[in-house]
């Protein structure tokens, strides 16, 4: 048992040599910085993919491993990126403002930049007032610090609640899935205060950094999201490894025996929750940047399921399957919807994949939950080996079952 | 002969009475146990035992009545399940419930007596008196060979044994057991009545049983249920005399 972190789980060593090598190659290809290979668009489709593939890990802990099926964690994304957004946004329209009141003949006043920006942000909804929701908007550090305060405070509210009422199962999702829609319904009034269905835009342009053209911001925001996907990695590889992994597997096979052990299983449910919520936000904070634009349909329900379909098609209780799973199902999607998928003609009937994808995905899915319960991480898992787990060592006996040098040794 | 209650009184139930739909399940049962000793509950079915179980172990709530718990008297109606076995009430149920995705390292890892809270759990390192414990426990229960394995292979009777390790590894100072001599064989039965009645010198064991000759062997007190409350309580050979006994229980 003495052990190193990694000796005990070489996956985690060799997801991030992957990641390391995916993040390098990309690098290396980029128009900032290399050859050129890989236009700035797609650069910034992969830095999203790194993004989608962070809030999948978090799914993966709180479904996975915990058994929790939330469809309410993309709505934490969603408000990591507004969080975020309103500083971008402000900041950028601050800069504008002053350059373009630096030809007035007396200097701007403060209140003039203020009232400035105010009213190119908000001409658009009508309004003349910033409100108070932007009293931090202004501060870098202040709205960083918002985007895990308000993810974070708000999981722990519904998730107490909701555990507290000791609310389980599909009744669970249907409630996380209320708090989603409530949510994006609000976000859609203009007097909500962030834009109504406008939402935010403009997020690509870094405040301070109006000379660095995008090539260059997209490659570095790729690059921050992989740092931060190979964190949120290892973070979650070595919450669940240990015995809190045991604890919570324990709970999402059977909570009310964790009770009679004498686990308080909604504290674990919750610190889960509030876990998955705040590696969410983050996802989200990264991911708007590079997307540009977030409007509150971003908060759709229907965000919360493809995170879960991306999971179950990657593997639940796999990190590194929800990570494929994401990766791999989010990419195909921007390939089938993009357009960029030749039509299939049938003859009498012509495939446009753009109509037919999301069938596609359907019946993925349903196979996938049909034929290969642990997705696809199972399926790479049942053709590298048998399904017997590694043992090591040699057998002591002549029966194929029969006791191996480790295992005599432990 | 019977084995008399010794030390103060662990756990007290007075005036207990549960009603389901209509169904009085419990009607006004009082019981006590004391610190080290065995204990049997017999009864026919419906008679209330697990309701019973059920009650102290804060599954179920009663209606009225109350439960006290150790010299300084709390109650237990007051604490959730997960409160009620931190305090020391361990519940061994009829079918053996492991985690079998997990190995019975695993599994007994996390019934070792530890602080239970997400962050106290974070913060856990194995150390070397846990990693012996567990191996001692393991041992205990004749799985000392088998730490490694994922305690889904294991047989039903391995798994019945190992979740008696958890409970032991749990410490608790009442123990619960419910139908301990289900499905066993002679053999199996002979090696949990020692264990049980070894448990019971350190601490409070209570048996629901139906089986009579296995009480039988058990040699201690028994509290007869009958209805939702104690139609009588001594020894066994006091309890099968009783007329009433003989009448709803054994029939005839």
């Amino acid at each position: 048992m003495k052990h190193s972190f990694f000796a005990k789980n070489p996956s985690v060593l060799l997801f991030l040599a992957c990641l390391a090598l995916f993040t390098i190659a990309v690098t290396v290809m980029s128009e900032a910085w290399g050859l050129s290979l890989i236009p700035t668009s797609f650069v910034k489709t992969l830095g999203k993919t790194l993004c989608l593939c962070l809030v999948a890990l978090a799914m993966d802990l709180i479904w996975g491993f915990t058994g929790i099926l939330s469809l309410g964690h993309m709505a934490f994304f969603a408000i990591g990126g507004y969080m975020i957004g309103m500083w971008l946004m402000y900041a950028r329209t601050e800069e504008i403002v002053i350059l373009s009141l630096a030809n007035s003949p007396l200097p701007a006043t403060p209140e003039e930049i203020r009232q400035g920006i105010t009213s190119q942000i908000f001409g658009v909804v009508g309004s003349s007032e910033l409100p108070p929701i932007w009293s931090f908007a202004h501060s870098l550090p202040l709205q960083l610090l918002l985007v895990l305060l308000v993810p974070g405070l708000l999981a722990l509210v519904f998730g107490w609640l909701a555990f507290r009422s000791r609310v389980t199962g599909v009744y669970l999702s249907i409630l996380t899935q209320a708090m989603t829609l409530t949510l994006a319904l609000w976000l859609f009034q203009n007097d909500s205060g962030l834009r109504g269905n406008n939402g935010l835009s403009g997020l690509q342009n870094i405040p301070g950094l109006g000379q660095t053209s995008q090539d260059v911001i997209s490659i570095w925001l790729f690059l921050a999201s992989a740092l931060a996907l190979a964190l949120g990695y290892l973070l979650l590889s070595s919450i669940t490894s240990g015995k809190f992994g045991s604890v919570i597997r324990a709970i999402r096979d059977d909570e009310t025996r964790m009770r009679f052990l004498g686990y308080p299983v909604e504290s674990y449910k919750l610190f889960v929750f509030t876990l998955a919520a705040l590696i969410a936000a983050i996802a989200g904070a990264l991911y708007y940047p590079q997307a540009g634009i977030i409007n509150p349909a971003e908060l759709a329900p229907i965000a919360s399921i493809y995170l879960a379909v991306w999971v179950a098609i990657g593997g639940r209780g796999q990190l590194w399957g929800a990570v494929l799973g994401a990766a791999l199902v989010s990419l195909l999607s921007s390939w089938f919807t993009g357009g960029r998928a030749p039509d299939l003609p049938l003859g009498f009937y012509t495939i446009k994949w753009v109509d037919w994808w999301l069938i596609l995905l359907g019946l993925g899915f349903v196979c996938v939950t049909l034929f290969a319960p642990q997705g696809l991480a199972g399926l790479l898992q049942r053709l590298a080996g048998p399904l017997t787990p590694r043992r090591g060592g040699a057998p002591l006996g002549p029966d194929p079952g029969a006791l191996q040098e480790k295992e005599a040794r432990e | 002969m019977t084995g008399q209650t010794t030390g103060a009184t662990l756990l007290e139930a007075s005036g207990l009475s549960v009603t389901f739909d209509g169904y009085r399940a419990i009607r006004n049962l009082s019981f006590a146990i004391g610190e080290r000793e065995l204990r049997a509950i017999i009864g026919p079915n419906g008679a209330g035992k697990t309701t019973f179980m059920d009650i102290i172990t804060g599954k179920t709530r009663p209606d009225e009545g109350r439960v006290l718990w150790g010299p300084l008297s709390r109650s237990l109606l007051a604490m959730n399940e997960a409160q009620i076995a931190r305090i020391g009430i361990g519940r061994k149920f009829q079918r053996p419930t492991v985690f079998e995705d997990q190995t019975v390292r695993e599994n007994l890892i996390m019934a070792l007596k530890a602080p239970r809270s997400p962050f106290a759990v974070l913060r856990w390192k194995p150390r070397r008196p846990d990693l012996d414990r567990t191996e001692t426990l393991a041992t205990q229960v004749g799985l000392g060979q088998a730490l490694s394995r994922k305690s889904g292979e294991l047989s039903h009777g391995q798994k019945q044994w190992l979740e008696i390790g958890m409970l032991l590894a749990q410490e608790p100072k009442l123990l619960l057991v419910d139908e301990p001599a289900a499905g066993m064989t002679l053999a199996e039965r002979e090696q949990t009545t020692t264990l049980l009645t070894e448990l019971a010198k350190t601490r409070a064991v209570v048996v629901v049983e139906h089986d009579m000759e296995f009480v039988r062997r058990l040699n201690c007190r028994v509290t007869v249920l009958h209805e939702g409350s104690v139609l009588a309580e001594g020894s066994l050979d006091h309890v099968t005399a009783n007329p009433q006994v003989i009448e709803v229980y054994l029939g005839r």
